[in-house]
């Protein structure tokens, strides 16, 4: 029959990796213009990611965190991809991107008191341009587009950016998002965090695409892989993007392959049903901070003393927040009926006034 | 019989079903491999296999999709939304398309799907998970809602949810998920979706209420009737979408009071359409009028203050005492 027919396919999608699993440069080209101190400021931030990480798990199996996505292991696609962002840009962040916003100012104690399920977490700074943690996958994307194009008929030199797992490319919303932001050319940026799983649903069950990145063919927007474990490849990809976007070159889909060693979650998840230790190990080989260290240290700019210093440093800097966390009013029920409204209804009133006089 | 938690019963149901007739479908986020992340669908995968019991992309508009096509070529689809908070994403298949099918297709098409899901307060989920958008569904014609409040019920409704060829909203309070274990039948046995259940008689007021706040308004029961001797009725509705309206009159004929509890907020839900239908079929055999108690007409807050936000046995008695004293 139509044995002459060709289907459309997609190109051979190369994975950008600026480091071997050694830490050893592999592509000098794409190797970023980074001063020392930028350098250095990476791994600290990484570092200090990762001791955070590890306290907010424990911090949660005693109670005195509530909600928490651990984040050990994609370290290099959350650092690496907001340092290449400038203050004025505007994050879109999923329930696990909490060091990125932090990062992009969210002041540590709110990062907490968001956990406990206190309104004041998600009460962003004046000055802070992030947004609180989306819990409905795949919503931040087209709300991407849509302060993208915000900026983009403001005349404004910003870049809004957003990141979703593979799981999230799913959701009509993905495709809906990164369509609108190509047919409008807008500044926005979308990171695709492949962590490999969606709870416990691999990547392979999610989509028969052999990539995440070529999904941005379909939009008509450049599409990148780049290797998610390798702060300098995701720092350099993700320069590139912004600063394209910034200059009214259009949106950008990067994929990002990563993996996240912990469970999906505090509430309950347990990794051991559907994946293997020995897959956990190979990931663990290609460690973000160990090869950054190691590429740091030929540099002769990182040593053992300097870890051990931003990990005293961030344990002091956790517990200050904590204590800020601790020392917040506690929120309560005429609170939450006020932020309903700017002008609160009559029966919302009445309401108020029950709680207040029942003492609450 | 065995002492199953609600869960069990659940996963009792399933693995009944899906035994007794091939055509059953399972499949959802995680619902395969992982079990469901309450376990809800644990080793039905396995005993059945990936055919019959699978993992979906996570796509909740997908998944109300394919239950729509899989149910129009013969299959009945049980499809899980891992959270009811998340039913916006797949509201359409549900309310614009399955609820639809029958009468769009002059009766010749139908959309014989359980919607089985998630929700409810009080185990400090994150945002968007533990809301009671039952009230929504009410206001969809061509949905049944049942909300189980125990073991026993939640098998043998979801069984009949299964085998009903409409489309039926089976919502699960994570709370009872775990919380106690009841006696549940071994093989298939049905209650009939639309009927409610009068879990304690009583003679002085009724409190009408399902899902976990029929252990809220028990407690509450047992508290009034130390405190001042009254009699109170409790009845589970079971099915909130049709409501068992006759035994709600008949119970009110007997007690002349009557307040309603749920656990959502106030504003049009279950307790306003209970109230309304009392108002047209039992409005002269009332001493007072009924009172609700719910959680106030706020978003679902984040988890420092939902306790305090929930309905508690006080309220319900505060609501109880008002009645009494009219
Ligand atoms: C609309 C919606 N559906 C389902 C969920 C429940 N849920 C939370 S995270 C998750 C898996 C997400 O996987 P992925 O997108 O790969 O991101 P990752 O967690 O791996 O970072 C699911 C199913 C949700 N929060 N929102």
């Amino acid at each position: 029959m139509s044995k002459q027919l060709k289907p459309i396919r997609a190109e051979k999608v190369e994975t950008i990796r600026v480091l071997d699993a050694d830490g050893k440069v592999i592509s000098p080209d794409l190797e970023p213009k980074l001063s020392d101190a930028e350098l250095r400021e990476l791994m600290r931030r990484m570092v200090f990611t990762r001791v955070w990480d590890q306290r907010a798990i424990s911090l949660n199996r005693q109670g005195r965190l509530g909600f928490y996505a651990p984040v050990a292991g994609q370290e290099a696609t959350m650092i690496g991809s907001q340092f290449a962002l400038k203050k004025e840009d505007f994050i879109l962040p999923s329930y696990r991107d909490i060091p990125q916003i932090v990062w992009h100012g969210l002041p540590l104690y709110q990062a907490f008191l968001y956990s406990r399920g206190h309104q004041h977490g998600g009460q962003i700074p004046e000055d802070v341009n992030v947004l609180m943690p989306q819990i409905i996958i795949g919503a931040q994307i087209i709300q991407t587009a849509g302060v993208a194009l915000g900026f983009k008929k403001k005349g404004e030199k910003r870049v809004a950016v957003t990141y979703i797992g593979d799981g999230g490319t799913s959701q009509g919303d993905f495709y809906e998002g990164i369509n609108f932001a190509g047919a409008y050319h807008v500044p926005a940026v979308f990171v695709i965090q492949n962590n490999q799983y969606a709870i416990s649903v691999p990547v392979e069950l999610q989509t028969a695409a052999e990539t995440l990145a070529q999904k941005a063919v379909a939009a008509g927007i450049p599409g990148y892989q780049v290797d998610g474990m390798d702060v300098l490849a995701v720092y350099t990809v993700m320069k590139e993007v912004v600063e394209k976007a910034r200059n009214g070159e259009g949106p950008a889909l990067i994929e990002s392959l990563t993996y996240r060693y912990g469970p999906h979650t505090m509430a309950g998840d347990d990794p051991t049903r559907y994946r293997s230790n020995e897959e956990l190990d190979e990931w663990e080989k290609n460690d973000p901070l160990i090869r950054f260290r190691k590429y740091l240290e030929a540099k002769g700019l990182w040593s053992e003393e300097d870890e051990n210093k931003v990990i005293e440093e961030a344990k002091e800097e956790i517990n200050k927040a904590l204590k800020q966390a601790d020392e917040t009013e506690k929120m309560t029920i005429p609170q939450l009926i006020d932020s309903m409204f700017e002008t609160l209804p009559a029966h919302l009133e009445e309401q108020k006034a029950e709680y207040e006089k029942a003492g609450e | 019989m065995a002492q199953m938690t609600m869960i069990q019963a659940i996963n009792d149901a399933l693995r009944v079903e899906l035994e007794r007739d091939e055509t059953v479908l399972v499949f959802g986020e995680d619902v395969g491999k992982n079990g469901g992340v309450f376990r809800a669908t644990d080793g039905l995968q396995k005993q059945f296999g990936k055919e019959r019991v699978f993992d979906t992309p996570l796509a909740e508009s997908g998944i109300g999709g394919l239950a729509i096509g899989l149910g129009l070529t013969g299959f009945r689809p049980v499809m899980e939304i891992q959270f009811f908070g998340f039913v916006f994403e797949v509201m359409d298949s549900i309310a614009s398309q399955m609820a639809r099918m029958r009468y769009r297709s002059g009766g010749r098409y139908h959309s014989p799907i359980t919607i089985r899901s998630p929700f409810g307060g009080g185990v400090k989920t994150p945002e968007l998970h533990a809301d009671s958008l039952e009230g929504l569904m009410l206001q969809t014609p061509g949905l049944k809602v049942v909300i189980p409040s125990n073991p026993y019920d939640a098998k043998g409704l979801l069984i009949s949810a299964i085998r009903d060829n409409d489309p039926v909203v089976f919502l699960e309070h994570m709370k009872l998920y775990r919380s106690f274990r009841g006696e549940v039948p071994e093989g298939e046995y049905t209650i009939p979706i639309g009927k409610a259940n009068i879990v304690k008689e009583g003679e002085d007021v009724t409190i009408i209420t399902y899902g976990a706040m029929v252990h809220t308004s028990l407690k509450a029961a047992e508290q009034i009737e130390k405190e001042r001797g009254a009699k109170v009725e409790v009845i589970d509705l079971r099915t909130i979408s049709p409501i068992d309206i006759d035994t709600i009159v008949q119970s009110i004929e007997k007690t002349n009071r009557a307040i309603v509890v749920q656990e959502a907020q106030k504003q049009s839900g279950v307790a306003a359409e209970v109230i309304a239908q009392i108002n047209e079929k039992a409005i002269l055999h009332l001493e007072a009028p009924v009172l609700r108690v719910t959680a106030p007409d706020t978003v679902y807050p984040f988890g420092m203050i939902e306790d305090k936000w929930l309905p508690d046995p006080n309220r319900v008695v505060k609501a109880i005492n008002q009645v009494l004293d009219f």
